[in-house]
This record gives C-alpha cells, sequence and structure tokens, in this order.
C-alpha cells in the first residue's frame, strides 16, 4: 500500500501542475490581462507582454451528465473499489454524487428506494485500455481507424478523432458496469498518439462523451509490434534495439523542443521576445513536451519484463514518468521493481502463447503483482472482453488462490476501478464510493465474480443509464437500428 | 533385454493399478438434469464401472473422498488448434492452416499433431480430456480434416484421424474461393459433385494433379467419407441466409452430416435447424455485429437453439479476445446468466454443461465418452466449486482413468517468481 500512496503521490504533482497548466493556456491572455488590471501600480502601467502559449484542450469535453434522481440503495453487499467492503450496506446517490455511503444513510421522503438485499453494489469498472471507436463494430476495413502505420512516431494524432461515438460497443461495455473507458491507439507504432479518457454514454459527436478534465494520455509501445510493421518495410525499427534507438532520439529532440518553448516562455514573459520569437509549433512534439512536463500520462504496450525495465531506464533518462505498462504479461517477473517505480500494470487474466513476447504469460501474473504491492490493473483491449471485466478478475483471484495468494474480492476490485482510475489521472472524482465523488455505479444481480453475476443497474454521474430489466434504458446506437434483433436484450 | 520390455510394455497401455473410488461426490452426470447426491464413481481399467449414491467400494480401491464437490466428464473442446499450433503468431510453429498448398480437402492433421505442445498440459489442468484439432481453411474453401485427440499425459495423443472435414463458406469462404460467395459454392459443389461421382464410379477420372487443375484428385478422394456421411462436416457460417443454405446441401448430398460453427445469426432460423438435426457449435459471447454476416449477433443465440432442440456445443471461437479450451466452463456459465436477465435466453446448469461435454462428444461422434455413466471412458474431473464458475478449478482429473498431473509451463513460471529478490544464484538455477 505504501507503494500506492507514493504513486498517488506522484500522480497528484502531475495533475496540480497539469490543471494549472490548462487554466494558464486556457486563458493566457485574459488572466495577464486580468492580473495586470488588479495588480495596477501606481506608477506608468506597461502593456502586458504578448506570449504565445500551446493551447492544451483545442477539442475541450462537451459531456453534460444527465438527470438523476436522488437514489437509495439498501440492503447490498457493497465494493466501494478502494479496498473497503460493506455488508449490509446503504448508499445515497443525489446531485450526480455519492452523498452518503455506510451501515445507514439517511433517505430522503423523495428519494427512489431500492431494495437491493442479496445484490452487490461496486464502483463502476473502469477499462484502462480499449480500442471502442477507433476499431469499431462492424470491424470493416473502412472502420479500421487505430492505427496510423505510417511512421513508427506519430505523437500527434489523437484517438479522439478516430473515435466512431456510434460504435455498438459502447452500448454492451456500459451493460457490463463499465463507467469510463480510454481508448488508445493501436500499438503499430512506437508513438501511437494520444488516448482519451470517454464515458459510455452515446453523443452526437466525440466531444459529447469526453470525460471532462481527464489528462490525455500518449500510448506508446514495445517489441514485436512496431518492429515487426516497420521492419517487414526494410524501415527503421527492425529490432528491438531499433525500437529504444529511434525512442531515445525522439525523446531527445523533445527534451529539445521543450526547452526552446520554456526559453521562449521565459524570456516572453519578461518582455524579452516578440511573438515572432515564438518557436514553430510541431504537433507531435506538442505531445512528448506534454509528457515531459507531466501534463499528459504515459500509457506503455510492453509484454516482456525485459523491454519494460529498457523502457523504464530511458524514462529515467529523458526524465519522463511511465503510468501504467499495458499487457504486460511478464509484470508478475519484475513487480518488485515496478512497485519500486510506482507503476502500474494493465493485464488481462490468462492471455498467453499467441504471439512469441507473450509466451510467459500466466494466470497468475495479476495477483503476483497484486502480492508484491505493485499497481494492479483489470484491462481488456478487446470489445467483449470490456464486457465482463469483473469475471477477468475473477480468474485472476482464482490463480492467486491456487498459489497460495488469497485475495479478498473487495481487494480485487480496486484493479478495475480505483487503479484504473489512478491511471488516468481520475481517481480524484472517480473510481469509489467516496462522498464527493462522481456517483458510477452499479448494481449487481449477484456477489459480481460469479459468472451468474450480471449489472441490473449502471450509473453514470448519478444517471440511470442502463437497466437490464427497462428497454427504455438500455441503448440501440444508430447502426443497429433496423438491424435484426435491435433494442433485444444481447 | 527384459527390463526394456517391462518398460515397452507400461509405456504403450496406461498402468492400471487398483480401481479408483470417488465417493461423496455430487456428481453432474451430463445426462439430462441428473445430478446424483453423495455419489460414488468407480474407475477400473480406464472405465466407469459403476456410479450411483452410496455404493460400496471395493476392496483394495484408491479412495478419493470428494466432500460433497462436483464430479463432472471431462471436457471436450471443439474447435481447438491443439497439437497443431504452438504460438498463433510464429508462422513455422502453425500446422493449421496452408496458405499456397495446392490442396484443400486431402490436407490431414493427424500427422502433423505435437503431443509435446505445452499447452495440452494447460487445457488439461482446466479440466479438459478430449480435443478436435480443426484445420483452418488456407487457400481454399476447405480447409481439411480434424483429428480427435486425447489430452492425456501418457498414451497415444490422435485418437482418430481424419474425423471430419472442414469447410469455410460465408465472408471469408468468399474471399478465400475468389471473391463471392457464388464463387465459394462453385468450389464446394465442384469438389463435392466430383467425390459424388467418385463413390459411384471409382474408376471414374476425377480432378487432375497439375498447378491449373480445379480439382484435385487426393482433395476428392479426402471428401468420399463426407458424401458418404462416415464423416462429419464441420461448416462455419454466421449469416442465417448462409446457414438455410448449407442446410440445403442435404436435399443434394443425402448423406451429408453438416455441423454449423459459428453460426451468430443461428437463432433467427432456429426451427428450420432444429427440423434438419443439425448441430451447431457457437460461443455464448457473441453479441455484437463484428461484421456484415454477425448483425444479428447475440447472447440469446445459444438459449433459443437449445429451446428450439438444436444440439448446442459451445467452443472456444474466434472473435472473443483470449479465447480459449480453458475458459469452456466459464463460457457455459455464462449462457447459463444469460437466462437470469429480463428477457433472456439461457441454458440451465445441466445443459451447459453438457454443451461442454456430452454435446461435442456426441457431435464428434465420441460415443464412449462425455457424459459419467457405466461403460464410458473414465474422463472425469473432480473440482473444487462449482464447474461452472470463473473462481473454480479441477483438482484432480482423470483421463481413461488414469489420474493427471495438474502442473504446467505456467505453474513452473509463477513457482520461479513467486518470490522476487536477490538469490545465491540466478533464477535460473534449478532451487
Amino acid at each position: 500500500m505504501a507503494l500506492l500512496a507514493q504513486h498517488d503521490a506522484n500522480r497528484g504533482e502531475w495533475l496540480m501542475k497539469s490543471s494549472y497548466l490548462l487554466a494558464a493556456a486556457a486563458t493566457a491572455l485574459a488572466l495577464a490581462t486580468a492580473a495586470s488590471a488588479k495588480d495596477k501600480p501606481a506608477e506608468t502601467p506597461s502593456p502586458p507582454p504578448e506570449v504565445i502559449r500551446v493551447g492544451k484542450d483545442p477539442f475541450p469535453s462537451q459531456y453534460k451528465p444527465y438527470p438523476g434522481v436522488t437514489t437509495v440503495i439498501r440492503g447490498a453487499t457493497i465494493y466501494d473499489g478502494a479496498g473497503r467492503r460493506i455488508d449490509n450496506g446503504m448508499i445515497r446517490i443525489e446531485g450526480g454524487k455519492i452523498a452518503e455511503i455506510g451501515a445507514s444513510v439517511a433517505v430522503p421522503a423523495d428519494a427512489k428506494l431500492i431494495e437491493a438485499a442479496g445484490k452487490y453494489v461496486t464502483a463502476g469498472i473502469i477499462d484502462i485500455h480499449s480500442h471502442l471507436g477507433v476499431y469499431p463494430s462492424p470491424g470493416v476495413q473502412a472502420h479500421s481507424d487505430g492505427n496510423e502505420a505510417t511512421s513508427p512516431a506519430r505523437p500527434e494524432v489523437w484517438a479522439e478523432h478516430s473515435v466512431w461515438p456510434q460504435d455498438p460497443g459502447f452500448s454492451r461495455a456500459l451493460a457490463g458496469g463499465i463507467t469510463a473507458l480510454h481508448v488508445l491507439p493501436g500499438s503499430a507504432n512506437l508513438f501511437g498518439g494520444r488516448g482519451t479518457t470517454l464515458k459510455p454514454v452515446y453523443g452526437r459527436s466525440v466531444q459529447e462523451m469526453k470525460f471532462p478534465g481527464a489528462p490525455y494520455s500518449l500510448k506508446m509501445a514495445c517489441g514485436e509490434n512496431p518492429k515487426r510493421v516497420y521492419g517487414s518495410r526494410n524501415q527503421l525499427p527492425s529490432t528491438r534495439m531499433g525500437n529504444i534507438a529511434y525512442a531515445r532520439q525522439l525523446w531527445s529532440d523533445a527534451v529539445t523542443y521543450k526547452r526552446r518553448w520554456d526559453d521562449y516562455t521565459k524570456r516572453a514573459e519578461a518582455g524579452a521576445a516578440k511573438p515572432g520569437d515564438a518557436p514553430r509549433r510541431e504537433l507531435a512534439l506538442d505531445t512528448l513536451a506534454g509528457v515531459l512536463s507531466g501534463e499528459i500520462l504515459v500509457q506503455n504496450h510492453c509484454y516482456r519484463a525485459d523491454e519494460m525495465a529498457n523502457v523504464i531506464s530511458m524514462s529515467h533518462e529523458f526524465g519522463y514518468k511511465v503510468t501504467a505498462f499495458h499487457h504486460a504479461v511478464e509484470s508478475y517477473k519484475i513487480a518488485d521493481m515496478l512497485k519500486a517505480e510506482g507503476i502500474c500494470s494493465a493485464m488481462w487474466a490468462d492471455w498467453y502463447g499467441f504471439k512469441m513476447e507473450s509466451y510467459d504469460g500466466i494466470r497468475e501474473n495479476i495477483a503476483l503483482v497484486n502480492a508484491a504491492g505493485a499497481c494492479a490493473i483489470v484491462h481488456s483491449d478487446d470489445a467483449n472482453g470490456i464486457q465482463r471485466l469483473n469475471q477477468e478478475a475473477a480468474k485472476a483471484i482464482a490463480a492467486g488462490r491456487r498459489l497460495g495468494l488469497p485475495i479478498a474480492p473487495e481487494l480485487a476490485w480496486t484493479w478495475l476501478s480505483l487503479n484504473p482510475a489512478k491511471g488516468l489521472g481520475i481517481g480524484d472524482r472517480t473510481g469509489s464510493l467516496e462522498v464527493g465523488k462522481a456517483a458510477d455505479v452499479v448494481l449487481w444481480s449477484a456477489e459480481p465474480f460469479s459468472v451468474y453475476s450480471r449489472p441490473m443497474n449502471v450509473w453514470i454521474d448519478g444517471a440511470l443509464m442502463y437497466d437490464w430489466g427497462d428497454p427504455k434504458r438500455r441503448p440501440i446506437a444508430d447502426f443497429e437500428l433496423g438491424q435484426p434483433g435491435a433494442g433485444d436484450v444481447k | 533385454m527384459k527390463r526394456l520390455a517391462i518398460l515397452a510394455l507400461l509405456a504403450s497401455a496406461p498402468a492400471f493399478a487398483a480401481p479408483i473410488a470417488i465417493t461423496g461426490a455430487t456428481a453432474l452426470t451430463a445426462r439430462g438434469e441428473e445430478v446424483i447426491r453423495n455419489a460414488t464413481i468407480i474407475i477400473d481399467a480406464g472405465r466407469i464401472t459403476a456410479i450411483g449414491a452410496g455404493l460400496p467400494v471395493p476392496a483394495g480401491a484408491t479412495v478419493i473422498d470428494a466432500k460433497g464437490l462436483p464430479v463432472t466428464p471431462g471436457i471436450v473442446a471443439v474447435p481447438s488448434d491443439l497439437g497443431l499450433t504452438e504460438v498463433g503468431g510464429v508462422r513455422e510453429t502453425n500446422d493449421g492452416s496452408a496458405r499456397t498448398s495446392p490442396y484443400s480437402a486431402a490436407l490431414d492433421m493427424a500427422g502433423a499433431i505435437n503431443p509435446a505442445s505445452l499447452h495440452f498440459a494447460i487445457y488439461r489442468m482446466a479440466g479438459v480430456t478430449r480435443a478436435a484439432a480443426v484445420p483452418d481453411a488456407g487457400n481454399a474453401v476447405f480447409g481439411g480434416q480434424g483429428a480427435l485427440l486425447s489430452l492425456a499425459a501418457s498414451g497415444p495423443t490422435v485418437t482418430r484421424a481424419r474425423a471430419f472435414q472442414y469447410v469455410e463458406l460465408g465472408e471469408a469462404g468468399a474471399q478465400l474461393a475468389g471473391g463471392s460467395r457464388p464463387a465459394a459454392y462453385a468450389q464446394l459443389l465442384g469438389l463435392l459433385d466430383a467425390a459424388k461421382r467418385l463413390a459411384a464410379n471409382p474408376a471414374a477420372t476425377v480432378g487432375g494433379e497439375d498447378s491449373g487443375s480445379l480439382t484435385k484428385r487426393r482433395d476428392v478422394e479426402a471428401l468420399l467419407p463426407v458424401i458418404a456421411g462416415t464423416q462429419a462436416l464441420m461448416v462455419h457460417v454466421e449469416r442465417a441466409a448462409d446457414i438455410i443454405e448449407v442446410l440445403k446441401l442435404k436435399a443434394r448430398y443425402p448423406a451429408l452430416r453438416p455441423v454449423l460453427v459459428g453460426a451468430r445469426e443461428a437463432w433467427l432460423v432456429a426451427a428450420q435447424i432444429a427440423r434438419a438435426g443439425v448441430p451447431v457449435i457457437t460461443h455464448s459471447l457473441y453479441d455484437l455485429p463484428d461484421d456484415f454476416e454477425g448483425l444479428a449477433a447475440s447472447r440469446n443465440n445459444v438459449g433459443v437453439l437449445q429451446a428450439a432442440g438444436v444440439t448446442v456445443v459451445l467452443g472456444p471461437l474466434g472473435g472473443i479476445g483470449g479465447t480459449t479450451p480453458v475458459n469452456l466452463p466459464g463460457y457455459a456459465g455464462n449462457a447459463v446468466a444469460q437466462g437470469l436477465i429480463p428477457g433472456g435466453k439461457g441454458l440451465t446448469r445441466a445443459q451447459a454443461l453438457a454443451s461442454i461435454t456430452a454435446n461435442p462428444a456426441r457431435v464428434l461422434g465420441l460415443s464412449d465418452t462425455g457424459t459419467l455413466e457405466v461403460g464410458k471412458r473414465a474422463d472425469v474431473v473432480l473440482w473444487d466449486g462449482d464447474p461452472l464458475e470463473l473462481t473454480s478449478s479441477p483438482t484432480n482429473v482423470w483421463i481413461d482413468g488414469v489420474a493427471q498431473s495438474l502442473t504446467s509451463r505456467q505453474t513452473e513460471l509463477a513457482q520461479r517468481y513467486k518470490t522476487l529478490g536477490r538469490t545465491d544464484l540466478p533464477l535460473q538455477y534449478p532451487q
């Protein structure tokens, strides 16, 4: 747990930095004007220096929570997502937030009361690795928008610009208890582009699905995919050493780019640089500079332990942090190192052997990472798997038990909610059922690690977005209208 | 020499020591809804010789006290690439498909099976005792002839060669055949008609062996048992209309025994499938319109088919990330859960168990396994909990009455890295 605390502290620091920069960027001129007006000295006023800044949020979220009603769930077993369990507990959802949780909570006269004896309530599931929207259903070539495989480095592309908001997969994920998901570019490139956190709430644009204020990520990839894709074209990289060499050169360029901007900004703020002195913006390096300044979180596809170790050294060399290794089928070999570094592992329960770098995948991986005190996350990377991440966690619990590592179910739920929330920089707003946090809540028909359990209700920001018994609370994507089976229980 | 001879004998036949008596079991027999509580199961010479509540234990038997826990038949995985593919992404370890071979239906998987594949031990630990190694069509609609496998650690692995033929229709078959469904049918009917002519007249000239020949004699010969109905024809199709076309083939080839594989839209034509007596191998978790031949995909598929009277087999089919025979019990459990949703169509627990044991055994012609009953092969699994639950695991697995080891390369890796930290020698030195 000490590790998690340390991890948290690190991320908190980035978030503060991040929000400061966001504010500064969005309203740079206004702030400068206001500041100079407020602090107007008695002497001759000097005009505020004009400082050119890189906009941080040109595609802002337009998501608005849907209306909810004050709801009290009574008598359920609660896994709060932060590792706590309340038997025969109560929870009140009000104003889109968790208003109260415990053995007993106040029940306002106008509240909708759900009697849930024998049922389970959990924090909503958060998938840190999804390609919904960028590889939507149907998976035809015209929909293949996840890999800009035209250069090993495409940090300038943003997954959100590929997202098809009408992907039927969002409705299935919602029915599986997902309340937030991180959509990433694919792994053909060493630098795949930016990932974006969404809510599985249909919108007409991706902006209407974006999780407000969630930081961007940079998708990176190690290993076989980049070297295969570019090696087959007789390009760098064709080897693992090529992967690292290519990435190091780009990080070095990013350091230079950031230095140039920092230097310009300092001079401009001092009135010693003109707008025309601002460096040329390079969208690719903007993303990398965002990583170097801690605003953008690195989500790094990497299977093998030795490659993760190489990436860690590279991150030290250039002064950035890897937030999570994804797939990470060999995290169990270096769980102590990952703990010390405060790096999460986003893992499957049992995928192995489908490619050489997954050969040493074992079913005990998640349990071993957890037992070492490192941050464990269950991820899907799959339009089907995202629908039952609780079942993946159940398999990991069983594998741990077989190895003599018992894991309490309420602790395992952190793999599905708070840990991924932290890994996405939204752990202060969602990921656990704590007073003041978003009411991202799932009511389960049975113990949620049982194969027989299903989400009955899913609330997002306190709004009932899914109800297994009410066809009017089961979304039908545009694509599915008029198709056989539209609106059926799927 | 004498000693060698004895060793050879031991290696050739499973060593049946004393009979085994599993006592106090909850026997889920996969025969209808039957559950036998406080069951005793006697295993002798590789077979189940007795099963019933509280039966006497024969003298000298090795007794396994199940303590009320469930015992099931071994799981039968179909389709699988067991023994054919070691690492999917490493082409040279993949014998399941031949992208540039001039042959298709003639390709016989049996000789390619690698009993040393590490996947055998991994699947066996999960209670899988039999599997069908199914080819993948590589260069034509026909994929070739699949083999039936035992997952036992010793003894023969291939228990039946050339057990069935595989054909790819629908969108994938269309691409293999040159770009359209009519092209796929031209290829399918061309070969099957040639086989029909050859069956009627063994002296007939059918097919050439030159590279330009549309029908190869070897492929035609391989389809004789398909035409005769002695070999099942596994047909991968998804779209409801494609399924109906396959059912029509029985009019043209009366002995044909098609088995539908995939069949995501089967629920739309469940009554016709049931009437034709054609079994379906599908996945319980298909619910996305992944492509234009599966727009109606729904997890209700399995329950609707079962209710219509179709024999349903749950297989570790593709299109579900990480699909594996290891998770067949979970797929079956999910089919039960589907029936618990308002408006959902699912299976009973017994039907779900049968969909991964008795039903695949029957579809594959493994008449002497798949259920717990007297006379059947003793492919038996004792579980530490509800076998369909994700948190349950086998504690004992017998194949042909022989107790199997429940370790694998994966468990060895887990043990090696269970405790991290500096040791006297690197972890790679045996402890």
